[in-house]
């Protein structure tokens, strides 16, 4: 055992090792995973000058509650998140967007998220995690990634290796409201009647309990298939919406199957997955249309307002 | 060949090879989908052959739709010999606590259940494809009578080994996970082995399989 190490005093709801996640294995099954807000990944781990691909901590709705042994390291906390930090019998309100240091015996308390289902704790040292596929981002299906694949649990410890050198860093941030989901055109559109197709693009679907890494299950108007409620199986990506028979789409996400059955009506840009992820159950989802070219410019300008947002760290 | 390319959404692209299923186009899939794995081309990040398309993923901050569809176009095909060809042997009860939708089948198809799994249990499969989850196989093609649709509300929770079967198709569940097939059994074997890095599938696509009917009794010691 390394002398610096948090303890998992309450592990809460779906707290997993994420990175960027692993390419090139879906001919055999395994999807990307990574994390499910990557620009919320990214400004976390800039703050504290960690590499684009640094291990973070992903927790969905109640995040973790840790205890800290050893030497002061540096941590930070991204998304919309209500956390505090206790420091000898004092309780520190968290702030997201910067640098807190934690020492020996500090704790940190990730309460819950706000209106959002992501938050992210990143720690500004090396962990010793397992990597599987060049990547830790944990499978929980699958048991595929660090922590042999599971959720973290209660009382399991987190080994810290070389802790960086200590910094003060904060960002002026707040996450965008959730605006419409633009999609482009799925290969299966003319699959559904005319009416269908207007109706998926000026009818609200909200978004079901039945939500995870792997999928977004929506509610809304049914959806009338006018072909076959089935296709020859074949490959999925993150963003696909199918519609199975009972017409309420389904939305492919980090951890999504490789391969599916069912009609392919559109898929969501590249640019709004962030948006798309951190929607809680309950909320509103309105499809608007672009064209490839529009989304592939609306890509560039996203990642450029990325690069805007993390050169602002103070 | 390609009859057809595409786009699906802004980070990938759609090779339709045709929609008919048959191993001489599955051959055309995997062959287009080892040439372009063995080229390693920047900026590709995925390819997810099937029974007759191919879906070439990207990283979009690298290159965009253009230019990997004329890395597809321009793409020089060998002949490949590397696909497997095993031949294994999967153990299944098709008791009532396994056999989760064949009370539903028997209405479906208008069979009795021991016609369906005589028919079931009397063939060879060929796999097509490996997918949806880690290593789960696609085999075929299953007997005319047994051809059914999938569920209409996919299942949340398909439990561990299950075999189902929709259309032409049967498949197992490497992993619980959500899904839609008509299940008719499971297998208390194992057929994805994360740990096995280099070699995580039991079945990949080539290889042939076959099924066996065991008891409950078997089942509940095939692991001990």
């Amino acid at each position: 055992m390394s002398e610096n190490f948090f303890k998992v005093i309450r592990s809460g709801i779906n707290t997993t090792f994420q990175d960027l996640g692993r390419n090139n294995l879906n001919h055999i099954g395994i999807p990307i995973s990574g994390v499910m807000d990557k620009r919320n990944y990214i400004i976390a781990n800039k703050i504290l000058n960690n590499v684009p691909s640094h291990p973070i901590i992903e927790f969905a709705y109640q995040g973790p509650r840790l205890v800290y042994h050893g030497d002061p390291l540096n941590i930070s906390v991204s998304g919309d998140v209500k956390f505090k930090v206790f420091k000898n019998k004092n309780e520190i309100e968290g702030k997201c967007y910067e640098t807190i240091i934690l020492k020996d015996h500090d704790e940190i308390d990730l309460i819950s998220t706000n209106k959002s289902v992501y938050g992210y704790l990143a720690i500004g040292a090396d962990l010793k995690i397992d990597y599987q596929w060049k990547s830790c981002s944990i499978n929980t299906k699958a048991n595929i990634g660090s922590n042999n694949g599971k959720k973290l649990k209660d009382n399991q410890t987190i080994e810290v290796l070389k802790i960086k050198e200590l910094s003060r860093r904060k960002l002026n941030h707040i996450n965008s409201k959730i605006e419409n989901i633009r999609v482009i055109k799925g290969t299966n559109f003319h699959y559904f009647s005319k009416e269908s197709q207007s109706k998926f693009f000026k009818n609200e679907y909200s978004v079901t309990k039945l939500t995870d890494r792997m999928g977004m299950r929506l509610e809304g108007e049914r959806l009338d298939n006018i072909v076959n409620n089935n296709i020859k199986s074949e490959g999925l990506v993150k963003g696909v919406i199918q519609i199975p028979a009972d017409g309420n789409p389904i939305i492919m996400l980090a951890d999504h199957g490789t391969i599916g059955g069912y009609p392919k009506i559109a898929t969501v840009i590249s640019a709004d997955f962030d948006k798309l992820s951190q929607l809680t159950p309950g909320s509103k989802i309105k499809f608007k249309e672009v064209n490839l070219k529009d989304a592939e410019t609306i890509f560039k300008l996203y990642e450029m307002e990325t690069n805007n947002i993390i050169s602002k760290i103070l | 060949m390609i009859k057809n390319i595409s786009n699906l959404g802004d980070a990938a692209v759609y090779c339709d090879f045709g929609d008919e299923v048959n191993k001489e186009i599955n051959s055309n899939v995997i062959n287009y989908f080892q040439n372009l794995k063995d080229c390693n081309f920047e900026g590709i990040t995925n390819l997810t052959p099937s029974y007759n398309k191919l879906i070439v993923s990207f990283d979009l901050s690298i290159t965009n739709f253009e230019n990997t569809k004329k890395i597809i176009e321009n793409l020089e095909i060998k002949k490949n010999h590397s696909i497997s060809k095993k031949k294994i042997q999967i153990p299944v009860c098709c008791e009532d606590e396994y056999a989760l939708d064949l009370k539903k089948l028997e209405r479906k198809l208008n069979k009795s259940t021991d016609e369906i799994l005589e028919t079931f249990f009397s063939k060879e499969y060929f796999c097509y494809m490996t997918g949806f989850i880690a290593g789960m196989p696609f085999l075929g093609d299953i007997d005319k009578n047994l051809h059914a649709k999938r569920l209409e509300t996919p299942r949340v929770k398909v439990p561990k080994g299950s075999i189902g079967l929709t259309e032409q198709f049967c498949n197992i569940y490497t992993f619980e996970s959500p899904g839609g097939w008509n299940i008719i059994g499971n297998t208390p074997l194992n057929v994805f082995d994360s740990l096995n890095q280099d070699n995580p599938n039991l079945i990949n696509p080539g290889d042939t399989v076959s099924f066996i009917q065991i008891n409950k009794e078997k089942y509940k010691n095939y692991n001990e």
